[in-house]
């Protein structure tokens, strides 16, 4: 207590901002240089990793920063990989049409969102999945996308497979990197502040000002673009859809289970969560129903004893931090401070 | 007269569609659990009576009497065990819980079953029907079915209403802490609600078999037309839930007489109508679940 100089202050950033800015981009720099040193195996499993973290942090941003849990997010990865073969029948070449395609599910989300919010918290989640089913069922009707067994992305069969496997490591690469720094800039700004104070009481925030409805809109939308150029980057990398695979609830049942093992309400958790979940699928998701069975029975114990997920036992031992959003109030004097929300 | 008869199935239908939706509505209602396991466990107490069957020859009627209760003290156990521990903290870790569980069942169905769709043989009343006029018969089974409904709703709403258990499951529904200080322990309380929901869903799922037939990877089609049939019907009112069944019913089978791969779209886009032009349902709450 002797000799203080200054108040408290609130902080946010400082080194560990310059420590991710900086580390953040020259990890893009070392992973697109990746497929000039190994083969096309660990390159493939990469995409995969791409586009499932990138869904994941999607699916994070509903349900840990604005409260929307969604079982129906299926419907922007069907939307995001039709749009692709929609706009690669109309002349656009693929590695385009996936931004495209994010694009055109945040315009097809607007009007979702109408229908979706009507419902209440816990209810939306199913609502959602009725709302999926519905564009899945749309899409079946359209014979020029191939009906009910789906179609082939033909207009990349004619390019080189080397050439054409790093090209979609690289698109699947710059949209989980776009996901990543999309999240981290919605969060530290406006909407990240207007979030935090809906999660913390809705009602109460409303009143102080904040725009729930909009914000919780703003999120929405991200999120469908998010998860439109995730399906764009699996169409892709697969060469084909069929809409019973591209519109399967598994999506968001894999986006579930990445974020709460991971850890929700971070940036860190999901990226960890596919991370694993990806590596897990890499060497058991061949053995289909008995690895299925094992991951469903993982999802319990996870609910019931982690429900901050793996990055939050983490953060409850260290002080890391790979993305500086919590603010943290600097007392004047060196011992009290501690990590703030 | 074939639009008459669409509408007549659609009502049949309906009502198998509120018995499966109300258990559902009633989790919901008093712990705010979504069960998206609740389809999967229907069709796993429709496989395991399957397997009853088969393997002792006793008939539908007696697998019911078996299976039913057996589920009751199930769902007691998966709430008392698992779920009222995952609910204390929030949400989202019941509804992981219960995604898992249905991970779980579907693929373990699909291990020990394949993936054929499997029917239970209801007897001879499968086969007669009221025949109504020359395209218009009713079949006994699906009359039944939709006179077990009326009855299972009938008696929910009135044990919700008269029953002090029941009267603790609304008191518990409307305030947990409130509820335990005059005695009601939420726990046992939720345990209850699930015994319910339980006893319900294995009935509907049985039923579901006895009228069409089942597969292991049913489940999650089977939740979405409970789930709408609620929200259509109005969120905590059994008799909405039994009208918004029917709508749904109707829904499907006369755009399913138009074009049969209009079946399915219908109903979501019935759903999604009522959503935005009437939220709070047909029968907007008068009672029981919030």
């Amino acid at each position: 207590m002797s000799a203080v100089q200054q108040g408290p202050a609130v902080e946010r950033g400082g080194r560990p901002a310059r420590y991710t800015a900086g580390g953040g981009v020259v990890l893009v720099a070392a992973l697109a240089y990746l497929p000039y040193l190994v083969d096309t195996g660990v390159t493939q499993a990469m995409v995969v990793f791409f586009y499932l973290a990138a869904m994941a942090l999607m699916w994070n941003l509903l349900a840990g920063y604005a409260g929307l849990v969604s079982v129906g997010q299926q419907a922007y990865v069907g939307l995001g990989a039709y749009a692709v073969l929609q706009f690669s029948n109309w002349g656009v070449a693929p590695f385009l049409g996936v931004w495209l395609a994010a694009l055109a599910c945040a315009v097809i989300a607007l009007p979702t969102s109408f229908a979706a919010f009507r419902l209440r918290a816990d209810y939306f989640a199913v609502g959602t999945w009725a709302i999926a089913e519905v564009y899945h069922l749309l899409v079946i009707q359209d014979s020029s996308l191939g009906g009910g067994s789906g179609s082939a992305l033909t207009t990349l069969s004619g390019i080189d497979p080397v050439l054409r496997d790093a090209e979609t490591y690289w698109t699947a690469l710059a949209v989980a990197a776009v996901c990543v720094l999309g999240c981290f800039l919605l969060l530290r700004g406006r909407v990240g502040l207007a979030l935090t104070a809906i999660r913390d009481d809705e009602t109460a925030a409303g009143s102080a000002g904040v725009r729930v409805g909009p914000a919780k809109r703003t999120v929405y939308l991200a999120a469908a673009a998010g998860c439109g150029a995730a399906g764009g980057v699996v169409i892709v990398s697969q060469l084909n859809v069929a809409p019973d695979s591209a519109f399967s609830v598994q999506w968001s049942a894999s986006m579930i289970f990445i974020v709460l093992l991971g850890g929700i309400g971070t940036l860190e958790g999901p990226l960890l969560g596919a991370a694993l979940f990806t590596v897990v699928q890499q060497y058991f998701g061949a053995d289909g129903a008995w690895y299925l069975i094992v991951l469903g029975a993982a999802c319990v114990p996870v609910a019931v004893w982690l429900p901050r997920g793996l990055w939050g036992v983490v953060a409850r031992a260290t002080p890391l931090r790979v993305f500086p959003l919590a603010r943290r109030v600097r007392a004047a004097s060196p011992t009290a401070a501690g990590p703030g929300r | 007269m074939i639009w008459v008869d669409a509408v007549l199935q659609g009502v049949l239908v309906g009502g198998l569609y509120a018995l499966f939706a109300c258990g559902l509505s009633l989790m919901f209602g008093v712990m705010r659990i979504v069960n998206l396991a609740h389809g999967d466990f229907a069709v796993l107490a429709a496989f395991l009576a399957y397997s009853l069957i088969s393997a002792s020859g006793v008939n539908l009627l007696y697998a019911a009497l078996l299976t039913v209760p057996v589920f009751a003290g199930f769902g007691y156990l998966v709430q008392r065990g698992l779920l009222n521990r995952a609910i204390s903290s929030g949400p989202l870790p019941p509804l992981l819980a219960t995604f898992g569980l249905s991970v779980v069942i579907q693929n373990s169905l699909l291990q020990g079953y394949t993936a054929d769709s499997r029917a239970l043989d209801p007897g001879r009343i499968g086969t007669a029907s009221l025949r109504l006029s020359g395209q218009i018969s009713l079949s006994y089974l699906e009359l039944l079915i939709l006179g077990l409904a009326v009855l299972v709703l009938g008696g929910l709403e009135l044990y919700l209403r008269r029953n002090r258990t029941g009267r603790m499951l609304r008191a518990a529904a409307d305030d947990r802490d409130a509820a335990s200080l005059v005695g009601g322990d939420p726990r046992h309380l939720y345990g209850v609600a699930t015994a319910i929901a339980f006893g319900t869903l294995a009935l509907a799922g049985l039923l579901f078999a006895a009228r069409s037939s089942v597969a292991p990877s049913s489940g999650p089609s089977e939740l979405l037309f409970g789930f709408e049939a609620v929200v259509i019907g109005g969120l905590g009112s059994l008799w909405g839930t039994l009208l918004g069944g029917i709508a749904l019913g109707i829904a499907q089978n006369v755009a399913g007489q138009a074009d049969p791969a209009y079946t399915l779209l219908a109903g979501h886009l019935l759903f999604l109508l009522v959503l935005i032009l009437r939220p709070e349902g047909l029968l907007p709450r008068r009672s029981v679940t919030a």
